[in-house]
């Protein structure tokens, strides 16, 4: 009896060390590669301001809109008149669609799930959740008779 | 082993008929003779091919397959991903143990005769998957897009371009182009990670198959023998193939950690030639024989190109090893195919040593040899000293 007790404590002593070691091991592979699978923070742009054209682009003469680069970021710059130049984040606040801009009914529109948002970025009707995050807009004067250049910043 | 013993495992077997494979590897036996260890050798090769699928999966997560961006990305992969460097690294180290341990699988299964009848499309398959195994070097050297790889892969591609005849078309078959571009990059990385792998994994399939089906070979010393021995797969084989694998783990994650693969500079296709181009270790000894051969022409031929049909016309030899042998075939031995073959395996290392300058190749081939007789003693037991 006591022999029989001994043998399964021995066995059941080295289960454990064999479960333990083979536990270990599929750990220490596993712990590299599900870091390995998230990805790392790559730290955001620390663009402070683009230049984003003259103020009498033909593109903005004709849509009345672009959209820039702004570091990763898309932003719209949408022309009212030469002195009126406005810029907002061009990411719907819905599903983060790229809005555009129509120069008849005077509305920033997103086609996804037609979202629409005023000239001062606010939601006014469909789907988006909140406002557009405005950007600010500086005309840098070129000289007298030169169109100004448009500055987008950070607002 | 019972599958009622296992949860699900009657349900299971009820849908999979599970129970003839086990029943199948519980019969299964695998021949034991002082040279048993060799039969190691294919199973260690594939847990390196294993590790270079998962790794190799895991790197195209962040790999950027662009002239722009290819770079940058294993820059990125080597510092900013967690583990990233020990990722790559093992990618790296795997890949030219998994060269290694295919040749030395492919030599000692050549000197053990075991492509005799019949067992020669196991040896054509075997020798297919050797060459798709270089090609995975090749392919997968230029990736990181770093200086000494372009300029590696253009002058590897160059020696393609000499073949006669073929050559230019060949040339333009692998750079995508006539000269090496991001579009070669674009190529090699398809080549890399989509078609070289299906191919291998076909071949692998078949390989391993027709191993399962006629079971291990015996070399003719030992099958001349009355009193053969068997061992049996489950547990006593796999128990040790298993010992093997968690080694080579432990062996490969020391390497990697202790030894990280660099990534030098980046590629520059206007910067002049580095110093020291150099292909991968497997492929000195063509380089080094190439680098010998003068310039000139002979019936309009270069002098060049003869080396390179010769090594092409070496490799289909290798492939043809089983139906050139007619000896070990009729007779059951053919000592000058195993002269060849000395010949061919001191030709390799005397040439990858003369290329390096220095004689570790010669050592590292001595310990190789070493080594085998060593493990012998945990794979072998001679009679009379207790079971296997």
């Amino acid at each position: 009896m006591e022999l029989r007790n001994e043998g399964m404590g021995r066995r059941r002593f080295l289960n454990w060390i064999l479960g333990t070691s083979a536990g270990t091991l599929m750990a220490s592979v596993l712990y590299p590669v599900v870091r390995f699978l998230s990805p790392p923070e790559v730290p955001e742009s620390t663009t402070a301001q683009v230049e984003a054209g003259p103020t009498n682009d033909p593109e903005l003469l004709t849509n009345g809109f672009k959209i820039i680069r702004f570091g990763a970021e898309p932003v719209i710059v949408i022309r009212l008149s030469d002195t009126d130049i406005r810029a907002f984040s061009a990411t719907c606040t819905h599903l983060s669609c790229i809005v555009g801009y129509r120069k008849p009914i005077e509305r920033i529109w997103c086609n996804c799930h037609n979202g629409q948002y005023d000239l001062t970025g606010k939601n006014v009707a469909g789907p988006p959740p909140r406002p557009l995050t405005p950007y600010k807009v500086d005309i840098v004067s070129r000289g007298p008779d030169q169109a100004g250049t448009v500055v987008v910043s950070k607002a | 082993m019972s599958l009622d013993r296992v949860p699900f495992g009657s349900w299971l077997d009820r849908r999979l008929h599970l129970s003839g494979l086990l029943e199948f590897a519980g019969h299964k036996t695998v021949p034991h003779h002082r040279f048993s260890v060799v039969y190691y050798l294919g199973g260690m090769t594939l847990f390196f091919f294993v590790v270079q699928v998962t790794t190799g999966i895991l790197l195209m997560l962040y790999y950027r397959p662009s002239a722009e961006g290819a770079f940058e990305s294993v820059q990125f992969i080597m510092t900013t991903v967690p583990f990233g460097w020990l990722i790559r690294s093992i990618h790296s180290w795997s890949a030219n143990l998994m060269v290694f341990f295919a040749f030395v699988h492919l030599v000692t299964v050549f000197f053990t005769k075991a492509y005799r009848p019949p067992r020669e499309l196991t040896w054509i398959t075997g020798c297919l998957l050797f060459f798709l195994i270089m090609a995975f070097g090749f392919s997968g050297y230029l990736l990181p897009w770093n200086k000494l790889a372009f300029f590696a892969t253009k002058v590897g591609t160059d020696i393609a371009g000499v073949v006669p005849v073929v050559g230019e078309w060949m040339l333009r078959f692998l750079r995508g182009g006539e000269r090496v571009t991001g579009g070669t990059l674009s190529r090699f990385y398809g080549w890399h990670v989509a078609i070289l792998p299906a191919l291998a994994t076909l071949l692998l399939g078949v390989h391993l198959l027709l191993v399962q089906m006629q079971g291990m070979s015996s070399p003719p010393s030992e099958e001349a023998k009355p009193d053969r021995r068997s061992m049996k797969f489950f547990p006593h084989f796999a128990m040790r193939d298993l010992f093997g694998w968690i080694l080579a783990l432990g062996v490969l994650a020391s390497l990697a950690a202790l030894f990280p693969w660099e990534l030098g500079e980046k590629a520059d296709p206007f910067a002049p030639a580095y110093q020291n181009i150099r292909p991968e270790w497997y492929f000195m000894f063509m380089f080094q024989t190439l680098k010998l051969v003068p310039g000139g022409q002979i019936l309009g031929v270069e002098y060049e190109s003869i080396p390179i049909v010769l090594f092409g016309l070496g490799g289909v030899v290798l492939l043809l090893v089983p139906f050139l042998d007619r000896g070990i075939a009729v007779r059951g031995k053919s000592p000058v195919v195993t002269a060849i073959g000395v010949l061919a395996v001191l030709y390799i290392l005397g040439m990858t040593a003369w290329a390096y300058g220095n004689l570790i190749p010669i050592w590292v081939g001595l310990a190789t040899v070493v080594l085998l007789a060593l493990f012998s003693l945990f794979t072998y037991r001679p009679q009379g000293r207790g079971k296997p």
